[in-house]
């Protein structure tokens, strides 16, 4: 596996849009520090980007790249190679360079703005836990719905859905229901549907982690509670980590039973 | 050599293979015939795992195949159309295939045989067809395994490397490995093969030597024979 790992992550870091993506985040963390001073809030905006931005990335380059590594896929599987190593190989070579791209695109400003020397550590670490989390997550969802769909136009769309769904609708859904039964206790339910979607769930750790909890109310006070000690946060790593070893397992699952 | 029990092998509705039994022991030249669609690329890609049969057991040099990846260092496989990464330079493509599975000096004179120096330093995408052809059978050959497959290893070859194949394919044989071929260019399989499996709707429906299909047949020479089945059967 590691050897498929090896090949496909130099694949990767030789194409452009490894560079593009790192030098966007090069970009975004300059122009934020450099022109914001305000070390947290610079953090606030590049959460609001980052919970966007790295599912859709992540999405859309596991599609992608799956299909445009058929034929290196099928000259592999004529090796004697296991399955699960040449499939687990490339997401992770995919996932991998991704994360790269993120970490060092934003790691670099910051370092260069004096991070080391500030309070904001923690919370920019979190970032950057929860954007590799997210990228190894939505990643290894397009693979999925790349094994499963032969045709490339739908493949694309269902990723396209999916990265929709989950950073969008579900919000909206989410909202209407707790508007609709306004009258009940809502906070378990909240909390619930919180750890059901990484996109709220990363979001929710890095908002309480900034002390802003104070905007969200009552239902702020509970998610507080419950995400500010430190059972919440493993709790919801855990969470985090379940999303990336079930899409994970049905990638090995899958592809055992695929024909090619 | 390999063995194939009752295969079975249909994608949705299409049913491929209905119940295929093959047996090849050790040695000689082995050609895979049958009509387009009759299923000889689905039966070379279940001795691969490449497809995963329905029904049915293959064993290769004793070992069972399902779920198994050991095996495949014991074949040589040379696939129909050579889609390579393009973005790979041909050098490359060969350190990283020997990478995967031994190391080997044999490329070397593939190399010269096939003429594929000048040819070393480009990316795989820019290739001609029958370059890429070569380059595929460069990967085949280099490695000395007792089993090698070949679907439809002419495609795209210019007269000189086509003899070269076959001078090639010929010196594999002298060292008694078992080879399989699929083929449509007739006069190619009766130079090379020493017994014909004739597969038809899924089907064995014919293996022996190339002078007993022509008895069965009743016909003069092997391209009329193969066509004689065909019509008759309307396939």
């Amino acid at each position: 596996m590691l050897k498929i790992l090896k090949y496909s992550f130099f694949d990767l870091m030789r194409s452009r849009w490894s560079y593009v993506y790192f030098a966007f985040y090069l970009l975004l963390g300059i122009i934020l520090l450099f022109l914001n001073n305000d070390l947290s809030k610079a953090v606030i905006t590049l959460m609001n980007v980052i919970i966007v931005l790295v599912p859709l990335i992540g999405t859309i380059f596991g599609v992608m790249y799956y299909y445009n590594s058929k034929e290196f896929t099928e000259l592999l599987l004529a090796q004697p190679l296991k399955r699960s190593s040449i499939f687990l190989g490339q997401y992770l070579g995919v996932a991998l360079s991704l994360s790269m791209s993120l970490i060092l695109g934003l790691g670099i400003p910051f370092v260069l703005y004096g991070l080391f020397k500030s309070d904001a550590i923690w919370d920019f670490s979190l970032l950057l836990i929860t954007g590799t989390f997210l990228t190894l997550i939505f990643t290894a969802l397009a693979f999925n719905i790349a094994l499963s769909n032969e045709n490339k136009i739908k493949g694309f769309g269902y990723a396209i859905l999916l990265w929709l769904f989950l950073a969008i609708i579900y919000d909206g859904i989410f909202l209407m229901t707790l508007i609709m039964f306004d009258d009940y206790p809502l906070d378990k339910l909240s909390l619930v549907g919180t750890m059901l979607n990484p996109i709220d769930l990363s979001r929710t750790l890095i908002l309480l982690k900034l002390d802003i909890s104070a905007l969200l109310g009552y239902t702020g006070a509970v998610f507080k509670q419950f995400f500010g000690t430190s059972f919440g946060l493993i709790v919801s790593f855990i969470m985090l980590t379940v999303w990336v070893i079930l899409p994970v397992l049905r990638i090995v699952f899958k592809s055992k039973k695929k024909d090619f | 050599m390999v063995i194939i029990q009752n295969l079975h092998k249909k994608f949705g509705k299409n049913k491929v293979l209905k119940g295929v039994d093959l047996s090849i022991k050790g040695g000689g030249i082995f050609a895979i015939l049958g009509p387009n669609g009759s299923g000889k690329t689905t039966l070379i890609k279940s001795v691969l795992g490449m497809v995963i049969p329905n029904k049915g057991d293959i064993s290769v040099l004793g070992e069972n195949i399902n779920k198994n990846s050991d095996y495949r260092h014991k074949i040589d496989y040379l696939p129909q159309i050579a889609n390579f990464p393009s973005n790979l330079k041909v050098k490359e493509l060969i350190r990283m295939i020997k990478d995967l599975r031994k190391n080997t000096n044999e490329d070397e004179r593939l190399i010269e045989l096939f003429k594929i120096q000048p040819f070393l330093d480009k990316k795989l995408g820019t290739l001609s067809g029958g370059t890429k052809q070569k380059v595929n059978i460069l990967l085949t050959f280099m490695f000395d395994s007792p089993l090698i497959i070949l679907d439809e290893p002419t495609t795209g070859l210019d007269p000189i490397s086509l003899i070269r194949l076959k001078e090639l394919i010929q010196e594999e044989k002298a060292k008694g490995k078992t080879i399989l071929i699929t083929s449509h260019i007739m006069s190619f399989v009766e130079e090379v093969s020493d017994e014909i499996v004739f597969i038809l709707e899924g089907k064995i429906y014919f293996r022996g030597s190339i002078s007993e299909l022509k008895t069965k047949t009743s016909q003069p020479d092997f391209e009329h024979a193969i066509a004689s089945i065909l019509t008759e059967n309307h396939a």
